[in-house]
């Protein structure tokens, strides 16, 4: 199953992971993290990531930044090694209070995406606000984020994130640490400002369902020393619904398969002494 | 309303039964050095109102906003590069924690001897007194810049002056505050021993001269000036660090709220 995702370089994709590995030296030795990652991530794909807790996924996700460099292998973004983060690269982090800056106000934390970029004060103001307006905050823009709930400093931080009109946004865990509802809202956003703006998403998680709700594809990660256990296309219709699609049969078996695929890599971890 | 007479009461309780106890003690006292309160505090705007504003008062404010200018420009400056490289840190650590152990009043007759007796030797010793707790908060502001908000920083691909202005600045201004507070009393006392040791005016200058003529009530309105002195600056600095750290108190309640 493998086979089909190593080797040959694909020249349509925006993310190339080539044998990707990663060890933290430590105290105690060496930890190896991420053993041999590879897979790619076509234009307009959404693309989701779930591994068990302790997987490594930020790690991976890290690597594809651009923060951190893999001890093995290479991430290619749009056929460019990455080094240190990427033009064209936007991330959402799990820990909105602390990404967004506490000092300025809503629009300028979004406005901060386009800085480096050079653009008219105009165009910039006039993205600020597209971007605000896709996640329907453009009524909070001079508040500061920490005057705003959980999830909506989550959208500010996509907001962001869409206003640098990526090629690729990376997710890393986003909705981990906001209550159910919203969390049920935030999902349909992405997928609708997947449509909308037509970029490429890779999206972290370690929630099943989630990853087969939003994703095309999902890819399944192993335990420590991590590796891609299982590629596996989401063959549900284009548009979700958290009714309907959540109670499709196909929905069910696929969420199922993931989830035992997640259970498979726990006792293998288990197994194998893993840390 | 109600809440700011009290408030207000309260701050001036207390200085208001001192003030009483002195004037009492004073009434029974045949001292000359402990004079009656109320006629120094009548002194001050003779003493101090007259040509002294300009001669005395003035230069002694302008040196001290000159030494925390430079303190604060210098501090800073050389706190965040020190802030943000660990092999730095390493490197200049020992050699600052000594040189901040040394006294900076002991500096003044060294730099009388380089500077010379005049306003730099002043503002000189000034800053170098002020400028340690502000170097060692921006060290510990900068230092502490959270893990996300740089990582944040780095995806933005905010470089250089960028990020130094949008992340490292605000991020490490709540402790260069707070850096700042505590080198204004310590300026204060710097002012006036510079201006005791080798001056022609200020008021150090005077409160010493009045002290050698036994001019003691004019004496005493001097420290009482001196004291208001470093009341109305505290608090000046307070509605300035209200102002620029605005995010900071709000963001302060709302997660001790939460």
């Amino acid at each position: 199953m493998l086979d089909e995702l190593s080797g040959v370089r694909d020249r349509g994709a925006v993310l190339e992971v080539a044998s990707v590995g990663k060890v933290y030296a430590t105290k105690g030795g060496q930890t190896e993290a991420l053993r041999d990652i590879t897979f790619s991530v076509g234009q307009g794909e959404f693309v989701c990531i779930v591994g068990p807790s302790g997987s490594g996924k930020t790690t991976l996700l890290k690597c594809i930044a651009g923060l951190l460099s893999p001890t093995s292998g290479e991430a290619r973004f749009s056929g460019r090694r990455i080094g240190e983060p990427p033009e064209g690269l936007a991330v959402v982090f799990q820990e909105y209070g602390r990404s967004l800056f506490p000092w300025m106000s809503v629009a300028a934390n979004v406005g901060l995406a386009l800085k480096p970029m050079g653009l008219a004060k105009a165009e910039c103001q006039g993205r600020v606000i597209e971007a605000l307006r896709a996640v329907g905050l453009e009524h909070v823009s001079q508040s500061y984020p920490w005057q705003l709930s959980g999830g909506m400093q989550q959208r500010v931080a996509i907001a962001r994130a869409v206003a640098s009109q990526p090629r690729l946004l990376l997710m890393d865990e986003p909705f981990a640490a906001v209550d159910a509802q919203t969390r049920a809202e935030l999902e349909d956003l992405v997928r609708r400002l997947w449509h909308q703006f037509g970029m490429t998403i890779l999206f972290v998680t370690h929630d099943v369902d989630e990853s087969v709700y939003l994703g095309g594809r999902v890819l399944v990660l192993s335990g420590a020393p991590t590796v891609i256990q299982e590629n596996l296309e989401v063959d549900l219709p284009d548009v979700r619904d958290q009714l309907t699609t959540r109670r499709m049969e196909r929905f069910v078996e696929l969420r199922a398969h993931v989830y035992e695929q997640i259970q498979l890599a726990k006792r293998r971890n288990v197994a194998a002494g893993g840390t | 309303m109600k809440r700011t007479i009290r408030a207000t009461g309260y701050t001036f309780a207390l200085p208001c039964v001192l003030f009483g106890l002195w004037w009492a003690l004073a009434q029974h006292s045949q001292s000359y050095f402990l004079p009656d309160p109320v006629k120094v505090v009548k002194m001050v705007p003779s003493v101090w109102g007259g040509p002294r504003l300009t001669e005395d008062v003035l230069p002694s404010l302008r040196r001290l906003v000159a030494g925390l200018g430079m303190a604060i420009i210098v501090g800073v400056a050389a706190g965040i590069p020190l802030g943000t490289y660990r092999k730095a840190r390493e490197v200049f650590e020992p050699l600052l924690e000594f040189l901040r152990a040394v006294p900076s009043t002991v500096l003044a007759p060294i730099l009388l001897l380089i500077v010379g007796i005049n306003d730099w030797m002043k503002i000189d010793v000034i800053a170098l007194g002020c400028a340690w707790p502000i170097l060692l908060n921006t060290i510990e502001g900068v230092r502490s810049i959270d893990e996300v908000m740089a990582d944040t920083a780095e995806i933005l691909r905010l470089r250089r002056w960028r990020r130094l202005w949008y992340l490292v600045l605000p991020g490490a201004m709540p402790r260069i505050m707070a850096g700042i507070r505590q080198s204004l009393s310590i300026g204060l006392i710097l002012m006036l021993v510079s201006e005791m040791f080798a001056a022609s005016n200020g008021l150090g200058f005077a409160v010493v001269q009045f002290q050698r003529i036994f001019a003691i009530p004019q004496m005493w309105s001097g420290i009482l000036l001196l004291g208001a002195l470093g009341f109305v600056i505290a608090w000046i600095f307070g509605r300035l660090e209200k102002r620029v750290l605005r995010w900071y108190f709000g963001l302060k309640e709302t997660t001790s709220a939460g």
